[in-house]
């Protein structure tokens, strides 16, 4: 199975039957030892899952980082009020696709994960938010929801243990912002898709006003495997700090773009190189985002020195985000591509703070100018200390995620910018 | 006794019920934080990020209209951190507003004005296009100036939750988000839209009828009552030219909260009506003087000496002063009978998010003061009929402030003395002895009893025409000459005496009722329901 490109260096963990269309029927994957972890966590009991994932130390792949097991066990223990489980499956920041794949080809894997987070959290039902432009993966999840509740794993007495868990598809309606946790809260209950204020945290005021938790695709699917081996084993791979496998979704100027699962500490410059081909056409590297758009920029020497970790990226001055390196060679134009991204951003802004409203288009608007060869020196210094007032100041994080990648590239890839104000300024005066 | 949470904001320290927010906490000891999505009467979004205050500790600057205060907390206000985060809010804000402040209706009362003039930038830093939304029409009064709006969402919320009739929202997102109608009659058929206007901080709502008639540092903002309805909901006139120009909500927590309604809002014009009775007119062999009031009063009383029984017509829009001493003056001729005719709808129009607040069923604005000095409602709910026991009374007739719209010439063609005092001529005073020209409640000081008992004052706005008086002076006048005492000089002197005879009003002063208004005794508990 060549699933587009595979490498030696992977560790195909939430991966393995990626190209394996069998993968995707019930009665494979229960052959292949499916739907065992779900039976294991009913015999451990809610606390003992919680305990296992914990021990795992597994970090939520939807890009933050924060400790899973954690997070599961802010859900109130005595509280009458029911509780969710939200999968978050709006995939939407730019150069990532490894949830998509995720559901795609495994997507019993996926749903086992989320009745054992939603065993362990006291919900009786999970909700997949999935992305509506994603056709072929919604398709693909309802058919294996429906089989899996044909086969009784899900819904009344599921394996006859006695228990109840109910799983509903959602599909969203095409905006990044439902993918933040409370727009995609929102957007579920049918309101407009704009992250709420926190507090209330969703494990105290979710989903329809009930305590909730939510967990990305990458993150549940891992579950499984923790479940089934065990927290320690999942400490095999990865660092102390960030253990596991991770899928690394990689886009841009290298030979084998593609989606690689690989040990968390993994060096950046050996997933080029080793594992996806190097560069195309031979060409110099010249900065990469290793954590999708929403992360700094880095440039090649900075690249040199990072290790995919949480921690190795942070040590560069950039972010793990959700794992998806974008990379660019010599002939990328940072200006503009700053600038798409920041269009997007612009165009994705729920709206709602002043900061990102506004800032996202105004810096959009400047980017545009200074690419047009009608920028001055002044705009940079607008821009740096514009997007600074984006940072920290609204709702959620989209607004800082414009503020990333404009104040980076401003900051390491300055001369660029300078070109082209200059350019610019002597047509001007011609 | 609610828990109490001490903390210090900008140096000074301030204890507060638990749960306050510290936006409240810093307005409780004369610190206004510059916001515009949070209002105290909705929910708070927390979107605007102007109320980004800095708190001790905190990672990130915490917006004050949502973060509850903490005992030991640290809030700085005005520190370079929270002004620095002001100063990019407000050029955010102006990097597409329009700044077309000549022609705006909001100029000179603009939170947007007042907040960048205080601690904006210098010179704005924008050089791109702006977006530009146009105007829409959203029905009823209101009119929607897409590029001033600040996406503060109040008026969104207001219709979700104070009126609860959803007809606003946000469409689009981002930089294109804007407010928009769900349906083509917008706003029309809703009864509280009118207050949108009000709570919008900008002049992105704008109400059609002001539209460009007035500049508000133009207009003197005198606190009154409203005349529309038994609820008394307060009000500010705001007049230019001795006319008031249009009405405002006046902030009564006990009464109508912020808000008024629509009915309310646009009853005033009949305050600026011209053909005015300006003087005094004495009518006797069928030829007609106008006098002095001294003489008018002195030939009315002459003629009122063994006149007979009294019949009086009294309004339910009169003040306390004035049907007190109405009261008075009968008592003083030998007593007699006080009928009043209002106008009454079949059903309240509530406002839903605010439940003691409706307009009531109940047009006028002193039911409640005329049935307490004995007066007693007769005719139909269109405040009309009912006078036949007056119209041929043989006796004493004096009517106040009812102008027999409905009354034909014969009128009080019995009566041995006619007075009439009001503010227009009518075919119904045809036959009066005496027409006397009164002053409008905007023209005067007083008090209205809502239907909660609740009294509350009013002040004057503008100048009465020509020797136009007070009724409760005129009346007043006639009463202490006929029955003795003193003759009230003010409307606080007439509240006086009115306590003085009718015990529902003994026990308060006119400073307890003070702007805020004051409960009878016994009072009656009036909620919505
Ligand atoms: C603007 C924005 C968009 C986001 N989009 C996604 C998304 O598409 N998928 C996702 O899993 N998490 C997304 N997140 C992160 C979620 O808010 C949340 O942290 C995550 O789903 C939690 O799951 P985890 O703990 O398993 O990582 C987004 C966050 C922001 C601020
Ligand atoms: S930061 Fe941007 S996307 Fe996030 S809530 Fe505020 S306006 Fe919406
Ligand atoms: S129209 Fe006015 S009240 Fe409504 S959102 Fe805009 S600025 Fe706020
Ligand atoms: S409710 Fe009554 S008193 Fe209040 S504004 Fe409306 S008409 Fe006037």
């Amino acid at each position: 199975m060549a699933y587009p490109y595979v490498s030696d260096h992977e560790v195909r963990v939430l991966s393995r039957y990626f190209g394996d269309p069998a993968q995707r029927r019930v009665d494979t994957y229960v052959e292949r030892g499916g739907y065992s972890a779900l039976k294991k966590a009913f015999e451990l009991g809610p606390e003992k899952v919680i305990d296992e994932v914990k021990a795992s130390g597994l970090r939520g792949r939807g890009g933050a980082g924060f400790p899973t097991g954690v997070k599961w066990s802010f859900m109130p223990k005595d509280s009458s009020k029911p509780h969710y489980l939200l999968c978050n499956a709006d995939e939407s920041e730019p150069g990532t696709f490894k949830d998509r794949e995720l559901i795609r080809w495994d997507p019993h894997q996926l749903i086992e994960g989320c009745l054992i987070g939603a065993y362990a959290i006291g919900a009786k039902h999970v909700y997949i938010y999935c992305r509506g432009e994603f056709f072929e993966a919604n398709s693909i999840l309802a058919r294996a929801v429906e089989d899996a509740y044909e086969k009784g794993y899900i819904g009344n007495d599921i394996m006859g243990s006695g228990i109840d868990l109910d799983l509903t598809v959602h599909q969203g309606a095409g905006a990044y912002i439902c993918g933040e946790e409370t727009g995609l809260m929102n957007s579920l209950e049918g309101r407009r898709g704009q992250p709420r204020v926190k507090p209330p945290f969703p494990a105290a005021v979710g989903a329809f006003g009930m305590p909730s938790t939510i967990n990305n695709v990458e993150t549940l699917a891992a579950v499984t495997h923790i479940v089934e081996h065990g927290g320690e084993w999942y400490r095999q791979f990865g660092t102390e700090k960030s253990p596991g496998t991770k899928l690394f979704c990689v886009s841009g100027h290298v030979n084998k773009p593609g989606n690689y699962e690989l040990p968390l500490g993994f060096p950046l410059m050996q997933l080029i190189e080793d594992v996806c081909g190097g560069m195309r056409e031979g060409n110099a590297l010249k900065a990469v985002i290793p954590g999708g758009s929403s992360v700094p920029i880095i440039n090649a020497e900075e690249a040199g020195r990072c290790t995919l970790d949480y921690e190795g990226c942070v040590d560069v001055g950039t972010m793990l985000g959700c794992a998806s390196v974008i990379v660019m060679d010599e002939t990328a134009d940072i200006v503009k591509q700053v600038r798409r991204m920041v269009d997007f951003y612009a165009h994705e802004s729920c709206g709602q703070c002043t900061p990102c409203r506004e800032g996202s288009a105004w810096t959009a608007q400047i980017l545009k100018r200074i690419e047009d060869g009608r920028g001055t020196e002044e705009d940079l210094d607008t821009l740096m200390e514009m997007t600074q007032q984006m940072v920290g100041t609204t709702i959620c994080v989209l607004s800082d995620s414009v503020a990333a990648p404009v104040q980076s590239s401003i900051e390491k890839f300055r001369d660029e910018y300078l070109a082209l104000i200059r350019r610019g300024e002597r047509v001007g005066a011609a | 006794m609610p828990e109490m949470v001490t903390l210090t904001i900008d140096g000074h320290e301030v204890s507060v019920p638990k749960g306050t927010t510290i936006l409240e906490a810093a307005k409780s000891i004369g610190t206004e934080v510059p916001h515009y999505c949070y209002h105290p009467g909705m929910s708070s979004p927390a979107m605007c990020r102007l109320c980004l205050v800095e708190v001790e500790g905190a990672p990130k600057p915490m917006p004050g209209c949502v973060t509850t205060v903490m005992d030991g907390q640290v809030v700085h206000t005005q520190s370079e951190q929270a002004l620095k985060n002001r100063r990019g809010v407000l050029e955010f804000y102006l990097v597409n507003h329009p700044l077309d402040c000549p022609i705006c209706d909001m100029s000179g009362e603009c939170n947007l004005q007042d907040y960048v003039h205080a601690e904006g930038r210098e010179h704005g830093r924008g050089r791109e296009p702006k977006r530009i939304f146009g105007r829409d029409d959203f029905g009823g009064d209101v009119l929607f100036y897409g590029d001033r709006c600040v996406m503060c969402t109040r008026c969104v919320r207001f219709m979700s939750e104070v009126e609860q009739d959803h007809r606003l929202t946000v469409v689009e997102r981002g930089n294109r988000s804007v407010i928009d109608t769900f349906y083509e009659e917008g706003l029309d058929g809703t009864y509280w839209h009118g207050n949108i206007v009000d709570i919008c901080p900008v002049g992105a709502l704008v109400s059609k009828e002001f539209l460009h008639k007035a500049r508000a540092w133009d207009l003197t903002h005198t606190p009154s009552v409203c005349t529309g309805c038994a609820q008394g909901c307060n009000i500010d006139l705001h007049t230019r030219d001795n006319l008031v120009q249009r009405v405002k909500p006046r902030e009564n927590l006990d009464v109508n909260a912020w808000w008024i309604c629509d009915y309310g809002r646009h009853g005033y014009e009949w305050m600026n009506r011209g053909d005015r009775l300006e003087a005094p007119v004495m009518r006797s062999a069928g030829a007609s003087q106008a006098m002095a009031w001294g003489d008018a009063l002195r030939a009315l009383l002459a003629k009122a000496d063994g006149a007979g029984p009294v019949k009086a017509i009294a309004s339910a829009k009169s003040s306390n002063e004035d049907l007190g001493a109405l009261k008075r003056l009968v008592d003083a001729l030998g007593g007699g009978d006080i009928v009043y005719r209002s106008a009454r709808a079949d059903d309240e129009v509530p406002l839903k998010g605010f439940p003691t607040l409706a307009r009531r069923t109940d047009l006028t604005p002193n039911a409640t003061g005329a049935d307490l000095v004995g007066a007693s409602r007769v005719g139909d709910d269109d405040a009309t009929g009912g006078l036949d026991a007056v119209s041929g009374h043989d006796g004493i007739v004096i009517v106040l402030n009812d102008d027999l719209s409905d009354q034909g010439e014969d009128f009080g063609a019995n009566a041995s003395l006619f007075v009439y005092m009001g503010t227009h001529a009518s075919a119904g005073a045809t036959h009066a002895d005496f027409v006397l020209p009164i002053s409008t409640h905007a023209e005067g000081e007083g008090s209205f009893t809502n239907l909660e008992r609740r009294v509350q004052r009013f002040a004057k706005a503008m100048d009465a025409p020509g020797m136009a008086r007070p009724a409760w002076l005129v009346l007043g006048a006639l009463a202490a000459e006929t029955g003795g005492g003193d003759a009230p000089r003010s409307a606080a002197d007439a509240f006086a005496a009115l306590g003085r005879s009718v015990s529902a009003f003994a026990g308060i002063t006119w400073e307890d009722v003070g702007t805020r208004g004051a409960l009878l005794n016994e009072s009656v508990s009036v909620t919505g329901d």
